[in-house]
C-alpha cells in the first residue's frame, strides 16, 4: 500500500504498514459510504441506454452544456483577471484592513448563493439585472478569494531578490513581472483558475436566482430533471456527464501544475513592507477595488433588511425571534431555531470533518500515489450534482441495517463530506513541506518509526487542523447543497429558512430574510476572521494561515 | 434500473392494503381504540410550518392526537416537485404514510408511479364535485386550493394612465410593452401554471401569444421571489404586471411590516389558472388505518379553517369558514381557467420545450 513517497524516502524510518492501513480506513469508509454507494446507487438505479440516448438527442442538453462552459470560462478568466491584483497587494504590501479585507473575501466565498445573488440584484443597475453579465460579476465576487488567496500564499514567498535582481539588471517593472514572477506564479494560477471553474461550472445558486430562460448550469438542469419532471434517469446523465469534465479538468489541471512547476526555494516567511510612493496608488487601487466588490453585496444585505414599506425600519431586526406576526397569525418559521441548529450542525460537521480530515491528511502524506488518488477522491463530493447525492442517499439508506434517511446526523455527515477536502487542503502542505531529514533524526536517535512519525507531524498539524474547523464550520454554515435535498422533521438550517422566507410574500418576510443573511455573513466573517488571527499568531504568518502551495480551502454548497 | 419492478411491487401493495381497507372499512369507533399509541409521518411541502405548538396547523395536529390517540410527525420534503421524486424513487418504501401537497400540475404523475394507494374519505363528501372530479378513482383527496393570477400595481399603473389590462389577450397590446414579469415554467410553479393559462385560453393559439408577449418585452426570470420582490414594481422593480396569486393582495395586508388598510396591488380575475392540491395515504405505509385517519382529518373543518393563513391557499371544505381580510380582498374566480391533469402530465416536458424556444429565440 504504501507507495514510494515520503515512507521509503529514509529507509528505518518506514511506517507498519498497520498504521497506514488504519489512518486511511476511516476517510476511505467515510467517502465509500456517504458519498460513493449513494450516487453509485442511484447511477445504477436511474442510468440506462434510454436515458443516455434521450439526453443527447434533446436540443436542451447542447444548449445547456455549451451554456455551461462557455459562462464557467469567462467567469474564470474575469475573476484571474479581477483577482490578480489584490492577490499582489495583499500578498506582496502591508496595509491597515488587509486582514480584515482578506476575512470578508473568504466570508463571501461561503455565504449561501442564493442569498449573495439575491444581493447582487440589489447592487446591480436594473438594466443589467437580468444580463448574463450579472452571473458573471456574481462569480466574480464569489470566487475573488479563491485567486488572493491560492496565488497569494505563493506570491508572498517568492524571494523579492529575484525581481530586484532583475530591476538592477536593468528590466522594467513589467518585464520583470513578466519574465520572472509570472512562469513563477504559473502553478497557482493554473490551481487557482481551475478551482474557480470547478464552482462556477457547477453553479447553482447563482443561476436558479439570476439566471433566465436559455442560462441553465448542468447542476440547475439536474435539478430541474430530477425534480419539476422526476426524469431521474436524465438527471443522473447530465450529474456523470459534470462528473467527467471536472474529473478530466483536474487531471488536466494537475500535470500543468507539474509540468509548470519551477524548483524555487520559498521564503519561509513573508515579508511585506509598506507600499512606498507609487506604489502606495495602486495597492490602494487593488485592495480598494476587491474591497468595494465584496463589500456591496453586503452592505445591500443590510440595507435590504432595513426596507420597510415608507423609508427604513428596524421592525425586522425587532421581530426576528417572533414566530406570531399578529395575534392568531403564525409566521411558521422559526429564524432563531434555525440559527440555533445550524450552529450545533456546524458543530458535529466541523468535528467530524476535522476528525476524519486529520486521518486524511496523514493517510494522504504516507501513501504517496494511491495517497494522491484519495486525496482526488475526497474532492469528488465538490463536483457531483448535489441533488443525485442527496437522492442516493434517500434510496441508499432506506432499509435495515442502514434506515438512516431520517436521522438527524445525516445532515452534519452531509456537510462533513463537503468540509472535508477544505481541511485536507489546509493541512496537507504543511506536512508534505516537513523535512524527512528529522524524521530520519529523530530515528537516529532511537525513536520508533511511528515515535518519530508523531513527534515531528502531529505538532505541525495542529495550527492547519485549526484553520482547518474554521473553515468547516463555515462551509457548514452556508451549506445549502445535498442535505437539502433530505427531508427532514423541522430541522431547517439558515440557509434553507432564508430561502423560505425569501419565498414568501409580505414584505416583513423578505427584510428578514435579509436580516438572517446578515447574521449569516456576520457569523462566517467572525470565524474565518478569528481562523486568520490564530492561524497568524500561532506560526508567524502566511497568506492562506497554513499552506504555501494551494490555498483552495472553500466549498460552497451548490 | 427496474421501475417495471417497482411498480409492480407498488401496485401488490396497493391492491393488499385497498383489500385490507375494505375488511375494516365498517367499525370505526373499534378503529380509534386500536389506534391510539401509533405514529402516523406526514410528508409534506416546505410551505408548511415549522413544527411549534404554537401554530395553528400543528395547534390543529397535536388535537387530533388528542382525539384519536395517533401522533403524527411532519416531515418537510422540500419544494412539490422534489418531495414527489422522492415519492417515486421511494414508491413501496415511503419516507411517511400520509403526503400532502401534491398539486393538480403534478398529480398525474402522481398517480402514473402509484405513490398512493387509493382512499375514499367518508369526511370528503362535503367536497364540491369540481374538486373531487380530478381524482376519479380516489387515488388521492383534495384538501386545498389556490390561483394563480396576473397581479398590478395599483399605483405604478396609475402613475403611468394606463387601466389594468382585463384579460390574457390585453398583455400584447403595445401599453402594455415592457411592463410584464413571468417565471420560467421550466423552474418555477406559478410559471407553469401561467404558462398552461395560456393554453386552456388560447389552445393551438398559445405559440403565437406567447411569440406576441415575447415581442412585447415580456421579462422571464427563474422563481416566484425574483419575480415578485426583484421585478415587480410594487417592490421597487419597473415592472407593474407579475404572475403571482389571487391571494397576494391579501396577504399583503396581513404581513405588512406597518398595518395598512388596503393592498396596493390588484387581481386581473380573467388570468387565473387554478391548482388544487391533494393529500394520499402513500403506498407501501405500515399504518394505512392510520393515515386514513389523517386524511379524513385534513378536509376535517377543524383542519381545513386554518389552511388559509398558514399555507396561503383556500380550503376546498365549503364549512370552513375565511378570515374577513380574505373575504374582502382575496380573488377567488368562479371559472377559473383550469386544464385536465392527464393532458398536463402528457405535455408538460413537451410544451415547456417549446416555450423555451419560443422566447429564447
Amino acid at each position: 500500500m504504501a507507495g514510494p513517497g515520503e515512507t521509503a524516502l529514509a529507509p528505518g524510518t518506514a511506517l507498519p504498514r498497520w498504521f497506514v492501513v488504519a489512518v486511511t480506513v476511516a476517510p476511505l469508509g467515510f467517502l465509500a459510504v456517504f458519498y460513493a454507494w449513494p450516487f453509485a446507487n442511484l447511477l445504477g438505479r436511474a442510468l440506462d441506454a434510454e436515458a443516455i440516448g434521450d439526453t443527447f438527442g434533446r436540443r436542451s442538453t447542447w444548449r445547456v452544456l455549451w451554456f455551461t462552459t462557455w459562462q464557467a470560462v469567462a467567469s474564470t478568466v474575469l475573476t484571474m483577471v479581477a483577482g490578480l491584483g489584490p492577490a499582489w497587494a495583499v500578498s506582496r504590501f502591508s496595509f491597515p484592513g488587509r486582514r480584515a479585507l482578506l476575512g470578508v473575501l473568504t466570508a463571501v466565498f461561503v455565504l449561501p448563493t442564493v442569498v449573495v445573488g439575491a444581493a447582487i440584484v440589489a447592487v446591480l443597475p436594473e438594466s443589467l439585472d437580468r444580463s448574463v453579465w450579472a452571473i458573471l460579476g456574481a462569480h466574480v465576487v464569489f470566487n475573488l478569494a479563491v485567486v488572493v488567496r491560492t496565488v497569494g500564499a505563493v506570491w508572498e514567498r517568492l524571494p523579492v531578490d529575484l525581481e530586484h535582481a532583475a530591476a538592477t539588471l536593468g528590466a522594467s517593472p513589467t518585464r520583470a513581472f513578466r519574465l520572472i514572477t509570472l512562469p513563477l506564479l504559473r502553478p497557482s494560477i493554473a490551481a487557482a483558475a481551475a478551482i474557480v471553474f470547478l464552482f462556477t461550472f457547477t453553479s447553482y445558486g447563482v443561476i436558479r436566482v439570476l439566471g433566465t430562460t436559455g442560462r441553465a448550469t448542468i447542476e440547475v438542469e439536474v435539478w430541474r430533471r430530477a425534480t419539476q419532471l422526476g426524469d431521474i434517469g436524465g438527471a443522473a446523465t447530465l450529474a456523470l456527464i459534470q462528473l467527467l469534465v471536472l474529473g478530466a479538468l483536474v487531471l488536466v489541471s494537475s500535470r500543468v501544475q507539474r509540468s509548470a512547476a519551477r524548483v524555487i526555494e520559498l521564503d519561509a516567511r513573508p515579508r511585506r513592507p509598506s507600499p512606498l510612493g507609487r506604489q502606495r496608488w495602486w495597492v490602494a487601487l487593488a485592495a480598494g477595488g476587491a474591497a468595494t466588490v465584496v463589500v456591496m453585496p453586503l452592505v445591500a444585505l443590510v440595507e435590504r433588511s432595513l426596507r420597510g414599506e415608507d423609508g427604513y425600519s428596524l421592525e425586522a431586526w425587532r421581530t426576528l425571534g417572533d414566530t406570531e406576526i399578529r395575534p392568531g397569525l403564525s409566521l411558521g418559521i422559526d429564524p432563531l431555531g434555525a440559527l440555533w441548529r445550524s450552529i450545533t450542525t456546524a458543530m458535529w460537521a466541523t468535528a467530524i470533518a476535522v476528525a476524519l480530515g486529520a486521518l486524511a491528511i496523514v493517510a494522504i502524506s504516507v501513501l504517496g500515489r494511491s495517497g494522491k488518488v484519495l486525496d482526488a477522491g475526497l474532492m469528488l463530493p465538490l463536483g457531483t450534482s448535489a441533488v443525485t447525492i442527496g437522492f442516493g442517499m434517500l434510496i441508499t439508506f432506506d432499509r435495515p441495517p442502514v434506515d438512516w434517511r431520517a436521522e438527524w446526523w445525516l445532515v452534519p455527515v452531509g456537510h462533513a463530506l463537503v468540509a472535508l477536502p477544505f481541511v485536507v487542503r489546509a493541512g496537507l502542505g504543511v506536512v508534505r513541506s516537513l523535512d524527512p531529514d528529522l524524521r530520519a533524526a529523530a530515528a537516529t536517535l532511537g525513536a520508533p518509526p511511528i515515535r518519530a512519525w508523531a513527534t515531528t507531524v502531529l505538532p505541525a498539524l495542529r495550527r492547519p487542523l485549526a484553520v482547518g474547523a474554521g473553515l468547516a464550520a463555515a462551509v457548514s454554515l452556508g451549506e445549502f447543497g445535498a442535505t437539502s435535498f433530505l427531508s427532514r422533521s423541522g430541522a431547517e438550517t439558515l440557509p434553507i429558512a432564508i430561502e423560505r422566507l425569501l419565498g414568501r410574500t409580505g414584505r416583513l418576510f423578505q427584510a428578514q430574510a435579509f436580516a438572517l443573511a446578515a447574521i449569516l455573513a456576520a457569523a462566517t466573517i467572525a470565524i474565518v476572521l478569528v481562523v486568520d488571527l490564530a492561524g497568524e499568531s500561532l506560526a508567524g504568518d502566511g497568506l492562506a494561515g497554513e499552506d504555501p502551495a494551494r490555498g483552495d480551502e472553500r466549498a460552497r454548497g451548490h | 434500473m427496474t421501475p417495471r419492478a417497482r411498480m409492480l411491487a407498488a401496485a401488490v401493495a396497493a391492491a393488499l392494503t385497498v383489500a385490507a381497507c375494505g375488511d375494516d372499512g365498517a367499525d370505526t369507533d373499534e378503529r380509534g381504540d386500536d389506534l391510539s399509541g401509533t405514529t402516523v409521518t406526514l410528508v409534506t411541502y416546505d410551505s408548511f410550518p415549522t413544527p411549534d405548538p404554537e401554530n395553528p396547523l400543528h395547534a390543529a395536529l397535536a388535537a387530533f392526537t388528542d382525539e384519536t390517540g395517533i401522533e403524527v410527525e411532519v416531515l418537510i420534503a422540500g419544494d412539490t416537485g422534489t418531495m414527489l421524486a422522492k415519492a417515486e424513487l421511494t414508491a413501496g418504501n415511503p419516507e411517511g404514510d400520509v403526503m400532502y401537497g401534491i398539486d393538480n400540475t403534478f398529480l398525474s404523475r402522481a398517480i402514473d408511479a402509484e405513490i398512493f394507494e387509493p382512499y375514499a374519505s367518508p369526511a370528503a363528501v362535503d367536497i364540491p364535485d369540481r374538486f373531487t372530479d380530478l381524482v376519479p378513482n380516489d387515488e388521492a383527496t383534495p384538501v386545498d386550493f389556490g390561483d394563480v393570477c396576473l397581479n398590478y400595481d395599483v399605483a405604478a399603473l396609475e402613475a403611468a394612465a394606463l387601466q389594468p389590462p382585463e384579460s390574457l389577450a390585453d398583455l400584447t397590446d403595445p401599453i402594455y410593452a415592457d411592463r410584464l414579469v413571468v417565471q420560467n415554467p421550466a423552474t418555477s410553479s406559478p410559471g407553469l401554471a401561467f404558462l398552461l393559462a395560456t393554453i386552456a385560453e388560447f389552445g393551438d393559439g398559445w405559440e403565437q401569444y406567447w411569440a406576441d408577449l415575447a415581442a412585447n418585452g415580456v421579462e422571464i426570470v427563474d422563481s416566484w421571489t425574483t419575480a415578485y420582490y426583484d421585478s415587480f414594481s410594487w417592490s421597487g422593480g419597473d415592472r407593474p404586471l407579475v404572475v403571482s396569486y389571487g391571494s397576494s393582495p391579501p396577504l399583503e395586508v396581513l404581513y405588512a411590516d406597518e398595518p395598512i388598510d388596503a393592498p396596493s396591488t390588484g387581481v386581473v380575475t380573467d388570468t387565473c389558472f387554478r391548482q388544487v392540491e391533494f393529500a394520499g395515504v402513500l403506498a407501501g405505509t405500515e399504518q394505512p388505518e392510520a393515515a386514513r385517519r389523517l386524511i379524513d382529518f385534513l378536509v376535517s373543518e377543524q383542519f381545513q379553517v386554518e389552511v388559509p393563513l398558514n399555507l396561503f391557499v383556500f380550503p376546498v371544505n365549503p364549512a370552513a369558514e375565511l378570515d374577513p381580510v380574505f373575504v374582502e380582498y382575496a380573488t377567488i374566480p368562479e371559472s377559473p381557467l383550469s386544464l385536465d391533469p392527464s393532458e398536463i402530465a402528457a405535455n408538460r416536458e413537451a410544451w415547456i420545450e417549446r416555450w423555451t424556444e419560443i422566447v429564447a429565440g
